[in-house]
């Protein structure tokens, strides 16, 4: 009998829109509650939900494909108190191989909206960690899961998808190392607020930057802002003077007019002995005047600026894919030989030929430190062969009767992990 | 012309085109197959020059084809050091090609000697050729990284050349690069200077004859000199630094060559051809 195949089903955001998609996101809870039901449907052995903002996916490890497929849309359309027609046209289903691919494709963010955004490895992994707590993944789902942070892993590493920026912050970040090389030890001045402004200064803590120094026109919003950034906070009226030591200077403020001149920053450089500084402007309308830039050793990113990097960004992104494809087309062809060999068949095959070969290697020795006749040679050959027919006799039958009951592959895998056949 | 020095222009040649691959398409295994034959490069021009020292008995500058080829022979060996302290992998898409043509160039020309002085036997002079050579050559370098850092400052500036900005290092450590062997250079030049003077003194018994190539020795050590100065006092750095790099190396090349092969002067031989 053939091992369980796996099918994933599932839909994201190019084919099924925004509203429906909301709709569709699973919580924890929701999740839990969906693995545990579907896993008790005597079609599917094995379960695995993942929901994200983006898309939600549903990878089983099924007996019987449509009767699986069936029971996963009710499934669906119960918890999320949806009807099957409202969301059956954006669902797509994938089998075996093609299961296989756009798992590994998901894991590497290769399908995501924003190709190579990292958020998604660890949204896949969430999605693991409940199923394994849950305990309704078996061998299959799990070695296909461990092969799938595989893969992601290798993507990351071998391509370049993930090092180009793609959010304002890691553009500020990406362009300030190519300027003061590494950002350790670099003063960072945040003049306003603003949730872009706030992710930008983080990101810039995370690369070890030393000081954080926050502006604001009321004093006590300063404050509440530096002490969660470990900061400290000037008043208004000092960021000229915070400027000479500044060397990252983020503006977001929310004044119609420029905040900072080129004739007073001209002063500053002096002050500074030209030590270069960034200032990135993420304030509409701008508060930096973009004639700093033409000063020597300034520089002045504006939030167009910091979008057009990204743009290109995403473009070398998609080049980068190419390869990705590459290494994850070479990981479905490894995945689908392991899936093979859990058929209860091969596993006897591969069995049978490791105690063989260990016997033979063993006899040989003997042979040659014993220095045996013909016959006596024959006579233990014989020995030999009889005996592995009796150690293997029972573990055979059993594998043969059990392997083709409901949840053969563990055993199939436990026997080739016993005895380290190799996948 | 001899077998040795075209396989070192052979193994420069082939470091240039690893570099330039290196340049386009930024795999760091293209960069370490440029230096690895930009070093086999060097190790066949070192037993060029050692084996031109055994025969002539003195340092082979004795005519422009040598003095060529003994260029191209100090700046990269510089250049394998400050690689070595530096990891500027980008430096040998300037290196490889300016030592590939130097020696090229100094190869090209007849390297019949007709008499060795036995001036040339002397300490002093010997380490000024040395240290002169050396410093120069740090200085080539300080030009090469003056350049990168003009080209990723535009990039930067201008928000436009992206193709730059991804494959040119920080402007930080471009600068400190550029810095560190500027003062190397200066240090070098100022040492083989002295020498020349203490030489001058024993040949001819003078230290100082106005002779051009000395007038054009101390502008060109001046300018380095307030570049340096600049830097520490007033932070001229960056831009001012890298463009005062690059025409310090040119004033520097008018006095290396220039001053010999317009004006007369008692640094003649060394650029005879």
């Amino acid at each position: 009998m053939n091992p369980l195949s796996i099918l994933l089903i599932g839909l994201n955001h190019n084919t099924a829109p925004v509203e429906l998609r909301e709709q569709m996101a699973f919580s924890t809870d929701e999740a839990k509650k969906a693995v545990n039901n579907l896993c008790l449907s005597g079609d599917i052995s094995e379960v695995l939900l993942a929901s994200t903002c983006n898309r939600m996916e549903i990878l089983m490890a099924v007996k019987n494909r449509s009767e699986a497929v069936d029971t996963a849309k009710k499934c669906i359309s119960r918890i999320k108190d949806i009807l099957i027609n409202d969301f059956e046209k954006a669902l797509y289903v994938h089998e075996g191989d093609n299961a296989v691919r756009h798992l590994f494709r998901v894991a590497s963010s290769l399908d995501s909206m924003m190709v190579g955004e990292p958020q998604i490895s660890g949204q896949i992994k969430q999605a693991y960690h409940l199923a394994a707590r849950e305990k309704t993944m078996g061998v299959i789902l799990n070695r296909l899961m461990h092969r799938a942070f595989f893969v992601a892993k290798r993507v990351r590493t071998e391509t370049g998808i993930g090092d180009h920026a793609v959010s304002i912050s890691y553009a500020a970040v990406e362009l300030g190392k190519k300027i003061f090389g590494s950002l350790e030890n670099k003063s960072v001045l945040l003049i306003g607020a603003g949730e872009m402004a706030e992710l930008a200064v983080e990101h810039l803590i995370r690369n070890k930057t030393k000081k954080i120094v926050v502006a604001n026109r009321t004093f006590e919003n300063g404050v509440e802002l530096a002490e969660r950034f470990n900061g400290t906070a000037i008043r208004y009226e000092e960021i000229y003077t915070s400027m000479v030591s500044a060397d990252i200077v983020i503006s977001s403020t929310g004044s119609p007019d420029l905040i900072i001149t080129r004739a007073q920053i001209k002063k500053i450089m002096k002050a500074r002995k030209n030590r270069p500084i960034f200032f990135i402007d993420i304030a509409l309308p701008r508060d930096i005047d973009p004639a700093i830039n033409r000063l020597s050793n300034s520089y002045v990113y504006d939030i167009d600026d910091l979008k057009d990097v990204i743009d290109e960004n995403i473009n070398d992104r998609n080049n980068e894919s190419v390869k990705a494809e590459r290494i994850v087309d070479e990981a479905v062809v490894n995945f689908r030989k392991w899936h093979e060999g859990l058929g209860v068949v091969p596993t006897i095959v591969a069995l049978r030929s490791r105690i063989d070969e260990m016997a033979d290697r063993e006899l040989k020795k003997t042979v040659q430190a014993l220095n045996l006749s013909e016959n006596n040679i024959e006579a233990v050959q014989k020995m030999m062969g009889s005996f592995i027919n009796k150690i293997l006799h029972d573990p055979i039958i059993f594998l043969k009767k059990n392997g083709c009951n409901d949840n053969n592959s563990v055993y199939l895998d436990t026997v080739k992990k016993l005895f380290n056949i190799d996948h | 012309m001899n077998f040795i020095i075209l396989g070192a222009i052979l193994f420069y040649a082939l470091s240039m085109t690893g570099y330039l691959f290196y340049f386009f398409l930024q795999k760091d295994n293209l960069q370490k197959t440029g230096y690895y034959l930009f070093a086999a490069g060097f190790l066949f021009h070192s037993f060029n020059i050692f084996s031109d020292f055994k025969t002539l008995g003195v340092i082979p500058v004795l005519n422009l084809g040598q003095t060529l080829i003994f260029t191209g022979w100090t700046i990269a060996g510089v250049f394998l050091l400050f690689q070595k302290k530096y990891n500027l992998k980008i430096l040998g898409i300037y290196t490889a090609p300016l030592v590939t043509l130097i020696t090229a160039v100094g190869s090209c020309f007849p390297s019949e000697v007709a008499t060795v002085d036995t001036l040339f036997k002397n300490f002093w002079l010997i380490l000024h050729i040395i240290t002169i050579f050396i410093g120069e050559s740090a200085f080539a370098l300080a030009c090469g990284v003056g350049i990168l850092y003009l080209l990723q400052e535009h990039a930067i500036k201008t928000k436009k050349h992206r193709f730059f900005l991804k494959r040119l290092p920080s402007l930080e450590m471009l600068d400190s690069a550029g810095y560190a062997s500027i003062v190397s250079g200066f240090t070098f030049t100022s040492i083989g200077l002295a020498a020349g003077i203490i030489y001058a003194k024993l040949a001819w018994g003078r230290f100082w004859s106005w002779d051009p190539k000395e007038v054009w020795s101390v502008i060109t050590w001046l300018v380095y000199a307030v570049l340096l100065h600049e830097r520490l006092l007033a932070g001229w750095r960056g831009k001012k630094t890298a463009v005062m790099a690059i025409i310090g190396f040119f004033i520097m090349m008018f006095t290396f060559l220039g001053v010999n092969l317009l004006l007369p002067g008692h640094h003649g031989d060394f650029t005879k051809w």
